[in-house]
């Protein structure tokens, strides 16, 4: 045993290192969400393109929804979209899109270009329900099942990857 | 009243209509993160206190007070309205953590998930201090032979 002592400064220095290695891959920026697990919090928007509609988070309830939050200043956006539009079209999610912070011109102009994945979109002009939801970096995308409850969130873009492996199982567990 | 003193009234009022005027069209300068209204000293130290707490998310590191982030700013203005309601610090705190988690305070409650976080270096610092002391009095009971002699004695 004690021939072995000089092995534990190693031992010491691959446990150090391998913490290290983990702490590298994390990346600080996902901050894990409180919502999650917590009915998602109300709100009444207009949708865009017809101001006097006002959509609610209680119009939502019983169904399996994904909200996506998204602005045309937003660069990771315009890469996320299309993944977006393949995937609604080919899973048939409802995925409502939450317009943060944007010029309704330019947002129309954007969905114009990019396509239109979205069942409706919101428009939260002053980004205060964008608080409410917690965003602090576009795009953002949660999950919400049918009884209103936030159940996934991703921040930044969504990637084939997130969709493929987290996002569509979890539609699927959740019966949409 | 003579008709000279009346003229000399209404230019008087004219001027101070102008003057009202000029200034209302200056009043309103429109600064996204200044309130639109007369500031307040005690609310404005109040909201830079709560804000000296909280971590900007866009531009970690940075508090909400010190960031220039559009978010900053937003988050800025709603502590301002809640601070002007009459809420209490803790009530802020608690709204700003419902909504980003514990991550947004830069003195975050302690509770099981912290435990590490504000024990660990005094943790760390025992198991130091004891391995220190251990290896001191190991050193203390070992003969003069163990040791290297001095220079003088050896020379």
């Amino acid at each position: 045993m004690k021939s072995l002592r000089f092995l534990i400064p190693l031992a010491i220095f691959i446990v150090l290192a391998g913490f290290l290695a983990v702490g590298l891959k994390l990346n600080p920026r996902e901050v894990p969400s409180p919502l999650i697990g917590k009915p998602a919090p109300a709100f009444a928007l207009p949708r865009m393109g017809e101001p006097g509609t006002v959509i609610k988070r209680e119009d939502l309830l019983g169904k399996v929804w994904m909200l996506n939050v998204w602005a045309s200043w937003c660069a990771p956006c315009r890469e996320e979209h299309p993944l977006v539009v393949a995937f609604a079209k080919r899973t048939g999610a409802q995925v409502y899109g939450l317009n943060y912070k944007d010029q309704p011109a330019a947002a129309q102009a954007w969905l114009g270009q990019l396509g239109n994945p979205y069942v409706a979109t919101l428009v939260d002009a002053d980004g205060k329900v964008g608080i409410d939801w917690g965003v602090y970096g576009v795009p953002e995308t949660f999950v919400i099942d049918k009884q209103g409850v936030v159940r996934f969130k991703q921040i930044g873009p969504l990637s084939e990857e997130a969709l493929r492996d987290k996002i569509e199982p979890l539609l699927k567990e959740l019966g949409s | 009243m003579s008709r000279r003193r009346l003229r000399a009234a209404v230019a008087g009022l004219c001027l101070g209509f102008a003057a009202l005027t000029v200034h209302a069209v200056d009043a309103p300068v429109v600064n996204a993160d200044r309130p639109m209204v007369a500031v307040d000293p005690a609310v404005e130290a109040k909201v830079n206190a709560i804000t000296a707490e909280l971590r900007c998310l866009v531009c970690q590191n940075q508090t909400i007070a010190d960031s220039h982030a559009e978010l900053a700013v937003d988050l800025r203005n709603q502590v301002r309205e809640m601070v002007k309601r009459g809420d209490s610090q803790e009530k802020i705190l608690a709204y700003m953590t419902a909504r980003y988690g514990d991550f947004v305070l830069y003195r975050p409650p302690v509770k099981n998930t912290t435990a590490l976080l504000w024990y660990g270096p005094a943790a760390l610092l025992v198991v130091g201090l004891a391995v220190f002391i251990v290896v001191l009095r190991r050193r203390t009971r070992m003969g003069a032979d163990r040791f290297e002699p001095d220079p003088e004695e050896a020379g």
